[in-house]
């Protein structure tokens, strides 16, 4: 198989500053394949959320080249990059709802934008709901939910949409281990029907929840490899468990 | 634990195999409704809740509407006067006959009717009535009991029509003719007395139509400082549906709506305001009894062109929403 086919991100290199600031990410180069289940450690202020804002295409690097979905994602035109967002799902670590909608219609937005008819949202999104345990929430505003509702909704509109791949900045961190194993579940499943799950966290329990996973650590800016994430093909495969989504 | 109920897909082929079941004419029915929500940007619409601007806004366009209408209506009021009179007097010629001494003076009144009458391009001539004559000089005169306006050594007047109009050629070709038969025969071309007063109209006209353009650039500069104060008070929301893959213009096309709803509303107002306003200048210029303000009543394309206002005003509004929105995210990644 040709490499670059199977990958659905590549870094080479990439360095990140904000201004005139030093870097707070370095050198970093790694290659994310698909049906992959990738997670993010690494020390608060690490360079977590920057490296995830790179891969969700918030943010430029300041130097270095990255790829995504086999296109340079650096030079890709402003009028391309909706079409690439849509191929991903987002959790974000402060959740980023939008106040005046309600929980349905926060699940829903992913759907309106990707231009999904009215018909055909109420389901999935109903279903949806129901399963993270907001199927009697649905009318409600964010700022009536708790922080463990509302990060069940802001999961709820990454993986509605069914992205290719799933990025998402401390997922669990405000809900109790039986929401967050049963979110990690939720995962696992979109990660078996072949979507790259990329999740930043700091928790240890929660990774080895995943044995399958593997492991990027930041540290000061810099990736290390601790479980062979970074090589090819990565040490899981070589050990016989390839990343899903790749063909020999 | 249940399955997760992995979503996505699904959506659209899922419901691809139900559509039969709504089926019948209710369904073509909402299925086209659908598609014209989401042609027209309905669909986007439910990105957001109406993105309506701030409070003031519906009035402000009110306000400019109001004005912008009055402006076009008394444009168009002095336009239609001002082709009124002019067409009044566009073959209209005078004739004075400035002798002193009453025989003589009707001996060339005589003369110059008769030679007129048979001129070529003479349309109409005729002498204007002594009576009418006294009642436009009482208003200076007066008139006491035992006075004689006859004895007065006013000037004769005869009313000339050409066919043609009278340009300083005709003026010209009449002095040439009265001159043998009524040597004191003053001849001036009607239209010449007014115009000052057109050239004041035509300012008029001028003046009009840059208020117009200048509450147009005002109208714009509203919106815009009203959409840029919006789009700094929706930026997370505009991050956030970028993010998950949003256009520019459909996150455009939420404020053009919100726009749209307030420049509706006050355009209904604020041509509701300067039909009544126009409706009260109207009258009190009927009250003047004026000939020449008669002819400036307005006319059905006039009240055509002044329900466009508020149209105008609408996609002036949206124009302007729509390139602030496209502008200001060109900023943003």
């Amino acid at each position: 198989m040709n490499q670059s086919d199977a990958e659905i991100v590549q870094f080479d290199n990439v360095g990140l500053r904000y201004g005139t600031g030093k870097e707070v990410l370095t050198d970093i180069s790694f290659t994310l394949y698909p049906g992959s289940f990738y997670f993010l450690t690494g020390a608060s202020g690490a360079g977590k959320t920057s490296l995830l804002k790179l891969l969700y295409l918030s943010q430029r690097p300041s130097r270095g080249l990255i790829r995504m979905f086999g296109t340079d994602a650096i030079t890709l035109p402003r009028d391309r990059l909706p079409g690439f967002r849509r191929r991903l799902g987002v959790v974000f670590q402060d959740f980023r709802l939008v106040q005046d909608l309600s929980a349905f219609d926060n699940v829903a937005l992913p759907l309106r934008v990707a231009g999904v008819s009215e018909k055909d949202i109420l389901r999935p999104v109903s279903d949806m709901l129901d399963w993270v345990g907001l199927g009697d929430r649905r009318h409600a505003r964010p700022a009536t939910l708790s922080g463990g509702e509302q990060q069940r909704v802001a999961i709820a509109r990454a993986v509605i949409g069914r992205p290719d791949m799933l990025v998402a900045d401390e997922p669990t961190g405000n809900v109790d281990p039986d929401m967050a194993f049963k979110l990690l579940r939720l995962f696992e499943a979109m990660n078996r029907l072949g979507t790259t799950v990329v999740v930043a966290t700091h928790d240890v329990h929660l990774i080895q929840k995943v044995p399958e996973s593997l492991i990027m650590r930041l540290d000061k800016g810099r990736l290390s490899d601790p479980t062979g994430a970074l090589r090819y093909p990565p040490r899981r495969a070589a050990m016989g468990t390839r990343p899903r989504g790749t063909t020999k | 634990m249940n399955a997760p109920p992995i979503p996505g897909a699904p959506a659209a082929e899922r419901t691809a195999g139900e559509a039969g079941v709504g089926g019948g004419l209710a369904g073509v029915r909402a299925s086209l409704a659908e598609q014209w929500r989401e042609r027209t940007g309905g669909a986007d619409a439910r990105m957001l809740p109406q993105a309506r601007l701030s409070g003031p806004m519906p009035w402000v366009m009110a306000i400019m509407i109001a004005l912008t209408v009055i402006a076009a209506a008394s444009g168009l009021a002095l336009r239609n006067t001002a082709h009124a009179a002019s067409a009044d007097l566009a073959g209209g010629v005078t004739v004075q006959i400035l002798s002193a001494a009453p025989a003589d003076r009707a001996r060339q009144v005589a003369a110059a009717l008769t030679a007129l009458r048979t001129a070529p391009g003479v349309a109409q001539a005729a002498a204007v009535p002594q009576d009418q004559l006294n009642a436009l000089i009482e208003p200076w005169l007066g008139t006491r009991p035992g006075d004689d306006l006859e004895a007065l050594p006013i000037p004769a007047l005869i009313d000339v029509r050409l066919s043609a109009g009278a340009g300083a050629q005709q003026i010209a070709q009449l002095r040439r003719l009265l001159a043998p038969v009524a040597p004191s025969a003053r001849v001036d071309a009607q239209a010449s007395w007014l115009s000052p007063v057109f050239g004041a109209i035509g300012a008029l006209q001028v003046l009009a139509a840059t208020l117009i353009a200048l509450l147009a650039a005002a109208t714009a500069a509203a919106v815009l400082l009203a959409v840029r104060n919006a789009l700094g008070s929706n930026r997370v929301t505009i991050e956030i549906i970028h993010m998950l893959g949003g256009t520019d213009s459909q996150i455009a096309r939420i404020f053009q709506r919100g726009v749209a709803a307030d420049a509706a509303a006050g355009g209904i107002v604020g041509l509701g305001l300067g039909i009544v306003a126009i409706a009260l200048l109207r009258r009190s210029f009927v009250a003047l009894e004026s000939g020449m303000v008669a002819g400036g009543g307005l006319g059905w394309i006039d009240w055509l062109l002044i329900l466009l206002v508020p149209l105008g005003g609408l996609a002036l509004a949206v124009l302007t929403a729509r390139l602030t929105v496209l502008r200001a995210l060109r900023r943003m990644l």
